[in-house]
């Protein structure tokens, strides 16, 4: 199947949804690609529609979501939208040829059993909004079954309605941890603890960018009233050093540590009888469809790499614009008023509409740079691992011999280290490991920089792809 | 709305799941948290990322092999393998 479009929208998340409503609001014909059944992206994620209406239970910006889809709705219903689920985009190409349209978009189905049958999408414009996933940063035991990531475990109760365990711990650092716990707690799970390696007293120099989001410190309030309710017992400056097996997560051993993330030696303590761990070290953003476009990209304040926009969210390739995570990570209030931004813009590139609520954007903006400085990846991360720790999942590498490929064969870079130990070569492509083989690649106490990480998101396909669909290319 | 629970297999054995659920809920909530053994080590893993990143949780269904549990909706009749 073939969809042309003077828009293209890939993903249908907070962003993804704004934009696509922005730009078919604008008079643009738009096409959606999204892997989800549903709209919604992560955020608004929800049990399928077609077996429960949702309510909205457990979910924030409900009504914001409800006004967009609405509109997204009507959007189709008049002919402006054209929706295709299921989908994710395995090859986003630039044609260049003068008379056709700019972008072309490959796609191939989520899910193999859902019979979505893949589309080509070409259009004259693109606002990519791809989302992110949770960042990890491994400890030994992090591999076995059991452990996930926090926003997983949200995921999974938000679509699923019903908990991947009884007895859960959440580590890592963020505000995003306590939505992630206070989910557990309200759908009947037992949290045990909730550790975070930062300490409040780090958002101290940030008092100002807080305070020009209030509606953050409400929703604040709203989870420590959760807390209490539940005693979910919120430890600050603390980690989880080892998740316990054999087989499955049976426990944690936890320690304290100082502000740079060092272990504070007779802190340790240890956690029986749990089933579930949750890591979350904040946000990965989905990088590799503007990386392939080769748009502009910068570190932002919390190491990730990001593309660079301008006011009307346009990237250094005309008219590709980004909204969402992958202009950094800033939650879903933010990513919303960046879709609408982009999507507007998208529709009419060529007039100079200012865009709506410029001022809100940067208040967004300053609150997420406090937070990714209050809530960092510790300093001293690295120390934690054994040279048996596990770092990619996929192909089974360890911190030793990522290491060892650091010192003696002077790999340093997310890409060769993956050329010569395979960390990042497997299923995943480096998408969980990436951020912490490069860690392991600058050194101790470093972090890869922007070439390292986008070394990791250059990926020749965005998705695993069929062979047959690759011969069935026509060009 | 469809409400009714389904019966998928898993291995072989029969599996309820709510209607909606997706394969990777319905083992995990009948407390089946590994599906299958990675190549080198042939260490146990099921869910991880939850969300279609990791690909930690490939099971194979009605014969397609390395599909994502955490996506597929479990359907009536569907049947699933470990690998």
């Amino acid at each position: 199947m073939s969809v042309t479009a003077d828009v293209a929208v890939v993903g249908v998340g907070p962003a993804g949804l704004a934009a696509a409503v922005a730009a078919a609001e604008a008079g643009a014909r738009v096409a959606v690609v999204d892997a989800g059944n549903q709209p919604g992206g992560q955020f608004w994620r929800h049990a399928p529609e077609s077996v429960r209406e949702a309510d909205g239970h457990g979910h924030h910006g409900w009504s914001t979501y409800l006004d967009l889809r609405a509109r997204f709705d009507a959007a189709r219903g008049a002919g402006r939208i054209t929706y295709l689920p299921g989908l994710q985009v395995w090859m986003a190409e630039r044609t260049g040829l003068p008379g056709s349209a700019e972008f072309v978009l490959r796609t191939t189905a989520a899910v193999a059993s859902s019979g979505a049958a893949p589309a080509t999408v070409a259009a004259d414009r693109l606002v990519l909004c791809p989302g992110g996933y949770d960042r990890q940063l491994p400890v030994p035991g992090w591999e076995l079954p059991g452990v996930m990531a926090a926003g997983g475990i949200q995921a999974f109760i938000k679509a699923n309605g019903v908990l991947p365990g009884k007895r859960f711990v959440i580590a890592g650092t963020g505000p995003f941890l306590l939505p992630v716990a206070a989910g557990i707690a309200e759908a009947g799970g037992k949290v045990l603890a909730v550790l975070e390696s930062s300490s409040p007293s780090a958002w101290l120099p940030h008092l100002g960018a807080a305070t020009g989001v209030p509606e953050k410190a409400l929703e604040g309030a709203e989870y420590a009233a959760v807390f209490a309710k539940h005693r979910i017992p919120y430890r600050t400056r603390s980690i989880v050093t080892e998740v316990l097996g054999p087989d499955k997560a049976e426990g944690v051993r936890t320690a304290k540590v100082d502000a740079d993330g060092r272990v504070r030696p007779g802190t340790e303590r240890e956690y029986a009888d749990v089933d579930v761990v949750g890591f979350g070290w904040g946000f990965t953003p989905q990088m590799e469809l503007p990386v392939a476009l080769g748009v502009e990209t910068r570190l932002d304040a919390d190491g990730s790499l990001v593309g660079v926009v301008d006011e009307r969210q346009q990237s250094s390739v005309p008219g590709l614009y980004l909204a969402g995570e992958v202009t950094g990570v800033g939650g879903a209030t933010l990513a919303v008023l960046e879709g609408l931004a982009a999507g507007a813009a998208a529709a009419r590139p060529d007039s100079h509409v200012p865009v709506k609520q410029p001022a809100a954007i940067a208040r967004h903006r300053r609150f997420a740079r406090a937070m990714h400085h209050a809530h960092p990846v510790p300093a001293a991360w690295q120390d934690w691992l054994t040279p048996d720790t596990t770092v990619c999942r996929c192909e089974e590498v360890t911190a030793g011999e990522i290491t060892e490929a650091r010192d003696s064969l002077g790999a340093r870079d997310i890409r060769s280290l993956k050329s010569f130990t395979r960390a990042g070569m497997g299923w995943c492509q480096g998408r969980v490991c990436g951020f912490a083989a490069g860690c392991l690649g600058a050194g101790p106490g470093e972090m890869p920089d922007a070439g390292s990480l986008a070394s990791s998101a250059k990926r020749p396909l965005a998705a695993p792809v069929g062979i047959g669909e690759l011969a069935a290319l026509d060009n | 709305m469809t409400t009714q629970p389904v019966t998928i297999s898993f291995d072989g054995r029969p599996l309820t799941a709510a209607a909606g659920q997706s394969v990777g809920a319905a083992l995990a909530s009948q407390g089946i948290t590994a599906w299958r053994s990675t190549r080198k080590g042939g260490k146990p893993r099921g869910l991880f990322c939850g969300i279609g990143v990791c690909f930690d949780c490939l099971v194979t269904v009605d014969g397609e092999p390395n599909q994502r549990a955490c996506l597929v909706e479990a359907c009536e009749g569907m049947e699933v393998e470990g690998s």
